[in-house]
Formats: C-alpha cells, sequence, structure tokens
C-alpha cells in the first residue's frame, strides 16, 4: 500500500502502518547521531502551511524536512495572504507554483487536507483537520507503544477526556484498533460524541474502570470548554476525570498529545512519574514524520515490498 | 387578486399527439393527444383522432408521458441581492427544465422581502423575466431577527402568498403565536423552518455515527421535531394555518401526524435529497451535500418517504439554494447550506423511489403538484379548458447530472455527477412553452 496522500489514518492498512514505524526506526538513529542529516529528500521542497497555533507539529515537520536535506517553507496564517482574506484554494495554487514536493496543512476545518489534494500536484499531509483527523499523531503513538511493549495486539487502551472536540481522538482510536488494540473512551458524557462507538470503541462515563486498562491516553482539556458549558467547572472535571498516580494503577503507560494543562487532566505527579511516556512521544514526533515524508516522496513501493 | 407573476409570452398552439397523460386528479392515466390553442388545454382526445389546426406545431409525443406541470412551493431565487447566484430569469429556467410549472420564492434575500415596496418591485422583475409563474412569500418578522412582524395585511395587498422566515426558525413562541393570531386578519399561510438554534448549535451535518466520525458538529433530529411539535400545538391554540417547510427526520413526521389527527390545520413538504440520500454520502466531505436540515439517517429517510406516501407529508418541494462555486469550494464546515434541485427533483425520485417500487409514478405526480392548492393556488390540471400547465416526459432517457451544465446559475447540485433515468422533454406553464429540451428537434420528437 502506498498512498500518494497521508490524509486519514484510513488511508493505511496494517501493513502500511508497520513500514511507517520501520521507517522511523532507521530514522530515531539518524536522530540520535551528531549530524542529524541525511540527503534523501535533498532538492525537493516541503511547505508546511498551518492555520492554527501548533509547536510541536509544526516544529516536528519542520524538522523532519530538514533531517531529510529538504528545503522547508513553512506559512502561518496570522500576517500571511490568509489575513487578507485569499481562500485556501488560491493559497494552494500559489504555493504549488514553486514546485513543492509536499504540502504539509493544518487547518480548524475537516476535510481542509483532502481539498487540498485536489488542488496540487504535490503530495498533501494532513497535520489536523478541525476535529476530524490527525494522522501523524496516531502514527507517532503507535510507534512509541510499539517500542515499549513491541506490539499492540490485545492491548488495552483508555482515552480520556474529550473526546467531542479532538481529532487526535479520532484517529488514535482508529489506528489503535488497526493494530490490534482494544480501545474505550471515557470521559463527561457532554464531552463523548452520540454514536462514538460506530469508530469501534467502547465509551465510559466513569473512570470506575479504569484499572483495566493497560495504556491510559489523556486528552487535553480546552479552558473555552467550561465557557461552553460542556463541564461545569474545571474542578469538578480535575475531581471526576484528572489522571493521578493515584488513579494509576503500576504498570500502566501514561500518554498525552500535548500540551497539557498540568493540574486539570494530568497532575504534575503524573506528569513527572516513569509511567509517563509524554517524552517520547514527542521525540517519535521527528523520526515518524521524517519516515511519512521519505514513504511519500523518495520510496519506491516495489523496493520496500522486496525489502 | 393576482400573486403570480411571470412575462407575457406567446400562447402555445400544441398538439401533442398519442402522449401518456397521467394526472391522477383528472382520472388520466392513459395515451391521449393533446391539443393546446391560445395556451388553453381545447381537447383530450384517444391517441390519432385530433388533427393540427393550422399553424399549431404538432409533436410526435409517443412513448412519453405528459404529467400536469409540477409546482414548487419553496424555491431560493436569490433576488434580489444575490444575483450572482441566481436570477428570476435563470431560477425560472432552471425550473421550466425540471417541469415545473410554478415557483414560490422565499423571502430570505437582500434585502429581506419584509416590505410591501420591495415586493412589488421583486413582481416587477419577475413581470420581465420569470419564464414560470412566481408566487413570493414575505416575512415573518422583519429582516428576519424574529423581534418585530411585518406589515403583513399590506404585504398580502402586494401579493404575498403567505409568510416566513425561512432560512431561520421563529425562536420565540410568543413572537410566532403573534403572527399566527395577525393571520387572521390578512390570511396567507405561515410557513415554517423548524429548528431550535440552542440545539443545532454550531452543528454542520445531522448528528449521528457519521458526525462522530468525522468530528463535525451534529444538528440532531430533535432540534427540528422539537418546533414542529411546539409549533403545531399553537397553530392548533390559535386554529392557524401552518406548513412546515422540509421536514427530515422521523419524529417530525410522527409530530405532524399527530397534529393532523388531532384536527389542527397543518400540512408539510419534504424534499428530493431527503427522500433519496442519507448522512453517509457526507463522508465524502464534499460541500455539495452540505444543506439545512441536514441529510440524515436511513431511517428518517424511510419515515419521509411513508409519510409521503401515506399523505401526512403533502407536497414534495426542493428547498432550490443555489450558491456561487467559490462559495461552496471551501472545506464543509465553511460552505453555506443548500443544494439546487429544480432541475433533478422528478429525476432523482423517478429513478432512486419509483424505479425500485418504493413509490407510485401517480403519487409522485400527485404530490410534486400538491403544493399550489396548499397556498391556495390553482392546481394544474390536465383537462379541457384549462390553461395548459403540463410536461412531456420521456422515462426512457438517462443523463449524467451537470454533465452538460445547469440551467440554473450554479452548480451546486447534490445529485452531480449521478445518472438519472427520465427526462424531461417539454414545459408548458400559464399557457406558453417554458422549456424544450435541446435534443428535441435532433432526437426527432418533433414530427
Amino acid at each position: 500500500m502506498s498512498p500518494r496522500h497521508l490524509i486519514s489514518i484510513d488511508d493505511l492498512d496494517r501493513a502500511g502502518i508497520e513500514r511507517i514505524l520501520d521507517r522511523a526506526e532507521s530514522f530515531a538513529e539518524v536522530s540520535g547521531r551528531e549530524i542529524k542529516k541525511v540527503p534523501a529528500l535533498r532538492g525537493r521542497t516541503v511547505v508546511n502551511l498551518f492555520y492554527e497555533a501548533s509547536t510541536r507539529t509544526s516544529s516536528s515537520f519542520e524538522l523532519a524536512a530538514k533531517r531529510l536535506s529538504a528545503d522547508v517553507v513553512s506559512v502561518r496564517s496570522a500576517g500571511s495572504s490568509v489575513d487578507k482574506g485569499e481562500s485556501l484554494k488560491d493559497t494552494i495554487q500559489t504555493l504549488s507554483a514553486y514546485d513543492p514536493a509536499a504540502i504539509v496543512i493544518r487547518s480548524q476545518y475537516a476535510g481542509a487536507a483532502q481539498l487540498v489534494a485536489g488542488w496540487t500536484p504535490a503530495a498533501v499531509i494532513n497535520a489536523g483537520d478541525g476535529k476530524h483527523e490527525h494522522p501523524t499523531q496516531a502514527l507517532l503513538d503507535v510507534f512509541t507503544l510499539r517500542r515499549r511493549l513491541g506490539q499492540l495486539d490485545g492491548t488495552r487502551i483508555w482515552i480520556v477526556g474529550d473526546v467531542l472536540h479532538s481529532r487526535v481522538a479520532r484517529s488514535n482510536i482508529l489506528g489503535f484498533k488497526r493494530m490490534g488494540a482494544e480501545v474505550t473512551v471515557a470521559g463527561p458524557p457532554t464531552l463523548i460524541p452520540r454514536h462514538i462507538e460506530a469508530l469501534g470503541c467502547q465509551a465510559k462515563a466513569t473512570l470506575d474502570e479504569l484499572h483495566k486498562a493497560d495504556v491510559v491516553y489523556v486528552l487535553r482539556m480546552q479552558h473555552e470548554r467550561m465557557r461552553e458549558a460542556f463541564v461545569p467547572s474545571l474542578r469538578e472535571y480535575a475531581a471526576r476525570y484528572q489522571i493521578s498516580t493515584a488513579r494509576l494503577t503500576p504498570g500502566q503507560l501514561l500518554m498525552h498529545p500535548g500540551p497539557v494543562n498540568r493540574g486539570v487532566e494530568l497532575s504534575s505527579d503524573a506528569i513527572d512519574s516513569s509511567q509517563a511516556l509524554l517524552g517520547e512521544q514527542v521525540k517519535a514526533g521527528v523520526a515518524v514524520r521524517m519516515a511519512v515524508l521519505y514513504e511519500l516522496l523518495a520510496a519506491s513501493p516495489v523496493l520496500a515490498a522486496v525489502a | 387578486m393576482r400573486r403570480l407573476y411571470q412575462r407575457q409570452a406567446e400562447p402555445a398552439e400544441l398538439l401533442l399527439r398519442d402522449a401518456h397523460v397521467l394526472d391522477p386528479r383528472a382520472g388520466l392515466d392513459e395515451p391521449r393527444d393533446v391539443l393546446i390553442r391560445g395556451g388553453e388545454i381545447a381537447e383530450l382526445g384517444p391517441s390519432g383522432s385530433l388533427s393540427a389546426p393550422p399553424g399549431a406545431e404538432v409533436i410526435d409525443a409517443a412513448g412519453k408521458h405528459a404529467f400536469p406541470g409540477f409546482v414548487d412551493p419553496h424555491v431560493h431565487l436569490r433576488t434580489p441581492g444575490q444575483e450572482y447566484k441566481e436570477t428570476i430569469g435563470t431560477g425560472t429556467a432552471a425550473a421550466a427544465a425540471g417541469g415545473f410549472c410554478c415557483l414560490i420564492a422565499m423571502p430570505n434575500t437582500a434585502p429581506v422581502v419584509d416590505e410591501a415596496a420591495i415586493l412589488r418591485s421583486l413582481a416587477g422583475v419577475a413581470e420581465r423575466d420569470a419564464l414560470v409563474p412566481v408566487g413570493f412569500l414575505a416575512s415573518i418578522t422583519r429582516g428576519l431577527e424574529g423581534n418585530v412582524l411585518t406589515e403583513m395585511a399590506e404585504l398580502r395587498d402586494a401579493g404575498a402568498l403567505g409568510f416566513t422566515d425561512d432560512g431561520r426558525p421563529v425562536v420565540s413562541a410568543g413572537m410566532l403565536r403573534k403572527a399566527l393570531q395577525y393571520q387572521r386578519l390578512c390570511g396567507g399561510v405561515v410557513a415554517l423552518h423548524e429548528e431550535d438554534p440552542a440545539l443545532s448549535g454550531d452543528g454542520v451535518m445531522h448528528e449521528g455515527a457519521v458526525s462522530a466520525r468525522l468530528g463535525m458538529a451534529g444538528i440532531p433530529s430533535v432540534s427540528e421535531s422539537t418546533m414542529v411539535a411546539r409549533d403545531a400545538a399553537l397553530a392548533a391554540y390559535e386554529d392557524a394555518r401552518v406548513h412546515f417547510q422540509h421536514l427530515s427526520c422521523v419524529e417530525s413526521v410522527e409530530a405532524l401526524a399527530q397534529a393532523k389527527a388531532a384536527g389542527a390545520r397543518v400540512s408539510g413538504e419534504v424534499c428530493p435529497h431527503h427522500l433519496t440520500l442519507t448522512d453517509d454520502v457526507v463522508r465524502t466531505l464534499d460541500s455539495r451535500f452540505k444543506m439545512n436540515p441536514p441529510l440524515r439517517s436511513e431511517a428518517d429517510r424511510r419515515a419521509l418517504i411513508s409519510g409521503l406516501t401515506s399523505g401526512v407529508i403533502d407536497c414534495i418541494a426542493t428547498d432550490h439554494a443555489p450558491h456561487a462555486r467559490h462559495e461552496k469550494e471551501v472545506p464543509f464546515e465553511q460552505a453555506p447550506m443548500g443544494t439546487t434541485g429544480l432541475e433533478t427533483a422528478f429525476a432523482a425520485l423517478f429513478t432512486e423511489l419509483i424505479m425500485p417500487g418504493e413509490i407510485e409514478l401517480a403519487t409522485v405526480i400527485e404530490r410534486m403538484t400538491a403544493g399550489a392548492a396548499l397556498y391556495d393556488l390553482p392546481t394544474p390540471l390536465i383537462a379541457p379548458d384549462e390553461p395548459a400547465n403540463l410536461c412531456l416526459v420521456d422515462l426512457e432517457a438517462r443523463f449524467e447530472v451537470g454533465a452538460h451544465g445547469y440551467a440554473s446559475r450554479s452548480a451546486n447540485c447534490c445529485f452531480h455527477g449521478r445518472t438519472f433515468h427520465s427526462r424531461v422533454a417539454l414545459t408548458v406553464a400559464a399557457g406558453a412553452v417554458a422549456f424544450r429540451a435541446p435534443m428535441l428537434a435532433e432526437a426527432g420528437f418533433i414530427a
């Protein structure tokens, strides 16, 4: 399986995910060298187009492209032609005139990456579209867990918190399941979408059975959700859903896509505990994004199949 | 008084030879010669029995069906103010291409049709440009803002068929109640777009498994049905005449059925897209599938079909809602709501419902013309001495939607690219030929 774009985690079957993760392992080795660079994409251009604030996704995509020796142009909506009212289509056609090999796009709207793929000859990588998908986050999380556990088959993963507004939750439910894990989502009923079970997960309103989880994946709880009356107060949210070392059982692994609201969805002791994989997730981000860029732009599907 | 407007056109002189005439109200379902003289149906006779008088055009209609012209009680002609989406000329051309002989236009234009002067000037535009007769609804509240009633009596005197804030609900029950009370003075149907904004929130599609997957905010079906139930109760209490627009879900059909059973003077309409598509197509994230109310579940679609069959839902309306290409070529959540529908309504229903045997052809014909009586307009009838309002349809033909463009100024049709069976060959509206299929002559339809 060799898709031209990475729009949805659904674009990849299990073998496709594993191939990217295997590739990421070799790039992780590159990131450990003193000279963290390989010439794979020399002379090719990668455009990072971010319509939403982002620190780790945008910086890791930029680093990933640079470590592959690509030329990188990063465009943010603030201060750009987007600010002047240019449409997404016109922006994409303008940037496509530079003949980039890939466009990495983050948008506040579902389906933006898919639309962009129809407007440019470049490979398109979805770095987050609305509350829809964030496939490279799912890949780096699977990568992190696979490194720790060997494989995900039968692993029980709980995704806790604001599932309603989370693209990470959607891509990760699908990605974890594709790798053989059992997924449960848990959070306040106001923040668990009706019919989420259609994605193949279970839904819970309490953490009463959290001890059954092998992995606790905590989502960011945004302050504005309180203003929007999804929860009565952050205090009550923290009382019911905050993950602390007291709520974790020994051996459970703790993950979070960042950025964390300390003291809301996670307690400081949990973040700093040896069960937390947050730092490994961030590190994995660069290697996995290198692998995605490489797979889409440089890998020969035939050779890969032989290898 | 006169409440329909169209441009002057030459009265048709036509002989439709050997058309299969299907008009349930006229009790006709058989081959007939139809002679139209001076824009009126002069004579109906057995096939081959009528001859054309001098100057009359003869159309060989063998193998084609003649239906009473369709009536669409819910279209957006975007005039005044948004003529880049549609004009009265292009909108009525699209209607004629779809076999419609009468339209009712919604007032959510720019400016809103909330004053008699605006309505009169709009009627003037229709008298200049409309290829088929158009009637107008005025808004219930000024600027569609839900706060102040329009001068409903003066608007009625200026020609309004009724009132609607379509595009928006009348949120305040108290405000709607006043409009229903005032209806006793001025008459006119009060037509309602039902939606509770507190439940719809910032929803962009049906709330269900697909919205959960896509991460897009959903519009629950109860957003519509709770308002239908509320307003049916108000209609019963005030003994008012209320029409529910574009019903989309099981619960709304149930609420309408209950209100009718209790004797309320209520009626309802349903759109071809809600009868033929579900939210499953939204997985494509194609903004053509974004409309309000949204495409809902298969269970909702089934309930709409059975409601239409049983007569709980009175008529079919397209909610033809043109938008310019640049407005729809954006991510789904940003796109405006609406699909065009005039050119595809009958073909969609014929292909998706009639051919598979879900609903009878005669029922669809009845429901596609029933909108007229709901607004106290004469119903098209294929009978002697009636004004000629009919369409000639080739049920054997097939076409790809949009392959040759659209008569509408806009192309945001949710059926774009589908292959449909049946094709309108000729439309006669208010006694004049409003549409001929471009290939009519080449295909040898015309003798």
